[in-house]
């Protein structure tokens, strides 16, 4: 009986997986047209897989090792139970082979159903849970109906009553792992997952590569709606991205506005995205709903505007301008999707289309378009901070082998401290620099994350003019996001630049000995690295050689390099200001409280004014050209001059 | 007020300057009166300017969320008065609302008075808000100097200026200003006679009475800073013409106006 039932029922279940499959794609094509190569995305797809996303999920052994075990012998126990049961051939060799593969699937599935008993609050609940009970029934049961074809017992055992409790628990599994695989169950996270590592939006980072930069708008069709209103104004594979989601929730167990009680969780955000995409409400969401919001209240489809002014829409406002943009969910996603770009997208409707960037958002955007610098300060003022300096202008040099970057921290006064210090390094090192004085501008990174690309734009083509004058072979800020900006995002506009954070430029001093140093004589120091120098620039080591050189050795904190923890200085979120239960900041001085560091070392403007609001007692707030600067010793290298003419040769 | 969609309300808008680059921009107080004409009309409101349709500026406005603006075509150094007010005089406009001041050119802060004189309708300086709009009568709210507010009922159509005490105006958006449209209009031009003979010089700042803070305790010094401005000085009452001047003349050297 089972070998007539079996073949029907397994092949009833593919052709309702395939025209799932069918629906599922139409559903993501309603997005915008995206352009990525099929063919070759398909067939680099297993590689990016067993490569790129492993080393991902190899961070948490447990979980790569289960999922090896479950997916891998559900992949070779599916292909197999086709033609054994399906095609009928019932081979001895074949059947051992599935029996191996069911073996294999149920024990990796034993170690799912251990983690799911006592979950992390991050994991969703809900169908979830039930996956581990599915995956035990689909391998129990075709381990038994296998049983008779490998030979081990006669093919009769067991009489109608046994083959009819198979049967179920057949049907069960194969409805979980092939129907629920293309119409929505947990099992989605595969084909959808596969599909969006063959097309990502950004298949740079596969192969150990990084692509951070935000993606620019075409601000010349002023017909099209700009940004992102309704979910089909997402790329198609943006869609594919979000369903891909297997709601492991490690993007939610890192992210800062989470942790503060702000209500944006990402984990959330991408299930919303999924809903819209389907349409219905978040009711029968399973997971931490954003702080503060109850779930049930919010929904939509995939027609209707995410962010809603009246009603309620799929999603508050307030959850998008929550974000810090500080990636660390990003970085954590097994999955690879890609949160911040969709945040920024909507971002981008709210501001140039409703007008409606909350706080002090607007005034900011209007100070940049009207003053060049988010403060509204007169941009006559903007080398006021080294009126004694005497600092060599490109306007009169022409070129240099340094451009430093100033960055807006020259109207900041804690800020023109660390400008100061840097400044005095590079004369020490006799570095041949030049700053664009009162040719620079602000670079555009706080308009682009609140969503005003236009103002982006204008700030960015104008500062490659500025740029394009001179000529020069490296770019040093002491900003990170200038960095980011300069680096990743000032290519799509048409300039192309070296760009190096100032911390990477004194390593290179210091590793040519250009520098005469003496040793840090304070008490310990702790070093919390940037979002936008380390995770989207990938810069964690120079910071950390440069405190090594004077002599100090960081107490590392527990969130650190790819794990630090934002300052929630990022993103705009200052300005936008989502209230929540506590502040980023607060929470990150915790941190470096617990390493027991007097002092905690800096890289970022931003990092430096979100620390230092923070009440005392706490450790003191040093940037790390304020500690080089501290100890620098101003007598002449021996070699400097032999030193210098080399540099002068790479002209 | 909840939008009134029967209202005709026109506002005035005019090319700003920001203070401190000077930059073209949506003008201050016209983008406050813009909002109030928003919150009174909605999307009825219709947006005016008297000058050059090729201003980028002028999309800051549309970018508050409307659709199209017209101008009236006028050379830099016309007196746009006249257009104006034939334009308006010719509209079923009931409610036109300007800024106090414009910021660039003349700047004079006298277009609303001009302009109420010539269609002969009232002004009303100062509007904080309109309350209610009922048989062609309409309550509003007139700001007074320390945040006190006097209730006026004006007969429609009237001329309204709005200064800081109007509510702040909406951010503007960059879709719908690229997307809005500047319906140019061509109209008589008056040469202004003033700017043709007069010259132009940099204002410098008015001087100012400085104040001696003779207050010695909290108390006096919060009095001080909430009382009003006393004017001081006597009331004449049944005196004859010379005896005033004299009066006047008298005060003035007193004041060191005269010497």
């Amino acid at each position: 009986m089972l070998d007539t039932l079996l073949p029907i029922l397994i092949f009833c279940a593919l052709a309702v997986m395939v025209l799932g499959a069918w629906r599922r794609l139409s559903l993501w094509r309603q997005g915008r047209p995206s352009p990525v190569p099929l063919i070759r995305g398909l067939a680099a797809m297993p590689r990016r897989y067993l490569v790129d996303l492993h080393h991902v999920v190899e961070r948490d052994r447990y979980m790569s090792k289960t999922h090896v075990a479950t997916a891998g012998g559900f992949v070779l126990a599916a292909l197999l139970m086709i033609i054994v049961h399906g095609f009928g051939l019932h081979n001895r060799i074949l059947g051992f082979a599935l029996l191996g593969a069911t073996v294999l699937m149920f024990v990796g599935a034993l170690f799912v159903a251990k983690r799911r008993r006592n979950p992390p609050a991050r994991l969703s609940t809900g169908a979830w849970n039930r996956l581990p009970k599915s995956l035990l029934m689909f391998s129990a049961s075709f381990f038994v109906v296998t049983l008779p074809v490998a030979g081990v017992i006669p093919a009769d055992m067991g009489g109608w009553v046994v083959a009819l409790i198979l049967l179920i628990g057949v049907a069960w599994g194969v409805s979980e792992m092939f129907l629920g695989m293309t119409w929505g169950g947990p099992m989605k996270h595969a084909f959808a997952g596969a599909l969006h590592l063959a097309w990502h939006r950004r298949a740079e980072r596969f192969g150990g590569g990084r692509s951070t930069g935000l993606k620019a708008l075409d601000l010349d069709q002023p017909n099209a709606v700009m940004g992102v209103e309704k979910p089909t104004d997402f790329t198609w594979n943006q869609l594919l991205g979000f369903d891909a989601c297997v709601q492991c929730g490690k993007c939610e167990a890192v992210c800062p506005a989470f942790a503060a009680g702000q209500p944006l969780n990402p984990k959330k955000l991408i299930q919303d995205m999924v809903i819209g995409l389907a349409g219905g409400d978040d009711a029968s969401f399973a997971g931490s709903p954003y702080p503060g919001v109850p779930l049930g209240e919010h929904g939509g489809g995939p027609h209707q505007p995410i962010v809603s002014q009246e009603g309620k829409g799929l999603v508050g406002a307030d959850t998008l301008w929550s974000c810090t943009t500080c990636r660390a969910c990003v970085e954590e996603c097994p999955m690879m999707i890609e949160h911040v770009d969709a945040i920024v997208d909507m971002r981008r409707h709210l501001t140039l289309e409703q007008g409606s960037t909350p706080n002090k958002g607007a005034d900011v955007l209007d100070n940049l378009i009207a003053t060049d610098n988010p403060g509204g300060f007169d941009p006559g003022g903007r080398l006021n901070w080294a009126a004694d300096l005497n600092l060599p202008l490109m306007s009169e040099k022409k070129q240099a082998d340094v451009l430093f970057w100033v960055g807006d921290g020259a109207f900041d006064m804690r800020n023109q401290r660390t400008l100061r210090a840097f400044v005095s390094v590079l004369k020490a090192a006799g570095v041949d620099f030049a700053v664009l004085g009162l040719e620079e501008r602000d670079s555009g990174d706080v308009a682009r994350r609140l969503g005003d690309e236009a103002t982006f734009q204008g700030l960015a083509k104008r500062n490659i003019a500025s740029l394009s004058k001179y000529h020069f072979n490296t770019i040093v800020t002491c900003d990170p996001h200038s960095l980011h900006v300069l680096k990743n995002e000032y290519g799509e506009l048409g300039g192309n630049y070296d760009v190096r954070h100032h911390s990477t430029y004194l390593g290179e001093l210091i590793a040519n000995q250009r520098l005469n140093l003496g040793q840090h004589k304070g008490g310990s120091v702790t070093y919390h690295d940037p979002c936008y120098l380390g995770r989207y620039n990938g810069e964690y080591d120079a910071p950390r050689n440069v405190l090594k050189a004077i002599g100090i050795e960081v107490k590392e904190m527990e969130r650190s390099g790819f794990r630090s923890r934002c300052c929630g200085g990022g993103g705009g979120a200052p300005i936008t200001d989502i209230p929540g239960k506590q502040r980023i900041p607060d929470m990150r001085m915790d941190d470096i409280k617990e390493t027991g560091a007097e002092l905690v070392a800096v890289g970022c403007p931003q990092c430096t004014a979100m620390f230092e609001g923070v009440v005392e007692p706490r450790p003191y707030v040093k940037d790390i050209a304020e500690l080089v600067a501290d100890v620098l010793i101003e007598a002449p290298v021996p070699q400097r001059s032999a030193t210098r003419s080399d540099a002068m040769e790479v002209h | 007020m909840m939008p009134h969609e029967l209202l005709k309300v026109v506002a005035l808008v005019s090319v700003g300057a920001h203070p401190v680059t000077g930059r073209p921009r949506r003008a201050e107080q016209d983008a406050r009166a813009v909002e109030l004409g928003l919150c009174l009309a909605g999307k009825h409101l219709h947006l005016l300017h008297a000058g050059d349709a090729e201003s980028e500026a002028l999309r800051g406005y549309l970018g508050m969320g409307l659709a199209e603006m017209t101008v009236l075509q006028q050379p830099l150094h016309a007196d746009i008065l006249p257009a104006l007010g034939s334009y308006l005089g010719a509209t079923d406009a009931q409610l036109v609302l300007t800024g106090s001041q414009a910021e660039i050119g003349e700047g004079s802060g006298m277009l609303p008075y001009l302009l109420a004189e010539q269609l002969d309708w009232p002004l009303v300086v100062g509007l904080a808000e309109v309350e209610s709009v009922k048989g062609g009568v309409a309550q509003v709210l007139q700001a007074l100097p320390r945040g006190q507010r006097r209730r006026l009922q004006v007969r429609l159509p009237f001329v309204a200026s709005v200064d800081s005490a109007a509510p702040k105006a909406r951010q503007s958006a960059f879709g719908p200003a690229q997307r809005g449209q500047l319906q140019s209009q061509k109209v008589a031009v008056v040469e202004d006679m003033l700017l043709s003979e007069a010259s132009m010089q940099t204002a410098r700042p008015r001087p100012k009475r400085l104040k001696v803070i003779k207050a010695k305790t909290g108390a006096e010094r919060m009095r001080a800073a909430t009382a009003k401005a006393s004017a001081g000085g006597k009331v004449l009452t049944d005196i004859t013409p010379e005896q005033g001047a004299e009066a006047i003349f008298a005060l003035l050297k007193e004041e060191k106006v005269l010497r």
